[in-house]
């Protein structure tokens, strides 16, 4: 794999044991980019995190619909999508899982997973196919981190 | 996720292997602390030492178990966090509502 510039592409059916596999294409991907293994990891995470929102509360676990992710690495940037095919969700909804009031919920922590362990989390809505998501990590940024450490 | 249990001094020490995952793992978790609860163990420490992968429902299984426990006039402890599953615990502040244990004698102890 060109670490300067891939894209792949991954389809799967709206099956919770599809996630890991699109986990570890994520993994192999930020290994592949050059990123260390605590930083692979909970990139891994938070697309996990991502396709099983797609799953459950996107496409409500109808293994008729499919959840899309693309990966799209350049310029030492990753960005993934993940697409499914429901009726679409306001995460503004999601109430936030620090407060005290929420903080012995047993859900609601998807969401702030995946802020946490990426630099950009965006939902859309296209025409209304769904729910798009947008994360964004910057590789190059981490590596420095890590070194600094 | 396979577990093993075993008691020792009224303390039920569940041994979790594998994954607590959205689909793997999750319910299995609900379902066997709920089967502890009604065989009247109400003490139980959770050896987290073979978990290999968690998510947020994972976690979110976790603190369900807990309140169920803690309802019921028990309570469940951790022992042996790995230390992704700590990191997952600390980000979201629920690090501070588990009991969590390096030494399982000190944590048996602990439930006297």
């Amino acid at each position: 794999m060109n670490p300067d510039s891939e894209h792949i592409e991954i389809t799967i059916t709206s099956r919770f044991e599809n996630i890991e596999l699109v986990q570890v294409i994520a993994e192999h991907i930020c290994e592949c980019a050059g990123l260390d293994d605590d930083g692979s990891h909970w990139v891994g995470m938070a697309v996990r995190e991502g396709v099983a929102n797609a799953i459950k509360h996107g496409n409500r676990l109808d293994t008729r619909k499919r959840v899309f992710t693309t990966f799209d690495v350049k310029d030492a940037r990753l960005a993934i999508h993940i697409r499914d095919e429901g009726e679409g969700f306001d995460p503004a909804n999601v109430a936030d899982p620090l407060s005290p009031i929420n903080i012995m919920k047993t859900s609601g922590r998807g969401i702030f997973y995946m802020k946490t362990f990426m630099d950009e989390v965006d939902f859309s809505f296209p025409d209304s196919r769904g729910t798009e998501l947008v994360m964004r990590k910057n590789l190059a940024a981490h590596d420095d981190a890590a070194t600094q450490d | 996720m396979k577990t093993t249990s075993r008691n020792v001094d009224g303390v039920e020490i569940l041994a979790l292997q594998g994954k607590i995952t959205i689909g793997s793992g999750d319910v299995q978790l609900r379902d066997l602390i709920s089967q502890c609860l009604n065989d009247g163990k109400n003490n139980i420490l959770l050896d987290m030492s073979g978990v290999s992968t968690i998510d947020s429902s994972g976690i979110g299984e976790l603190v369900g178990s807990f309140t169920t426990v803690t309802n019921r006039g028990g309570r469940l402890k951790l022992l042996h966090l790995p230390g992704k599953v700590s990191d997952l615990l600390q980000v979201t502040q629920l690090i501070t509502v588990f009991e969590v244990h390096e030494d399982e004698a000190a944590a048996v102890a602990s439930f006297k």
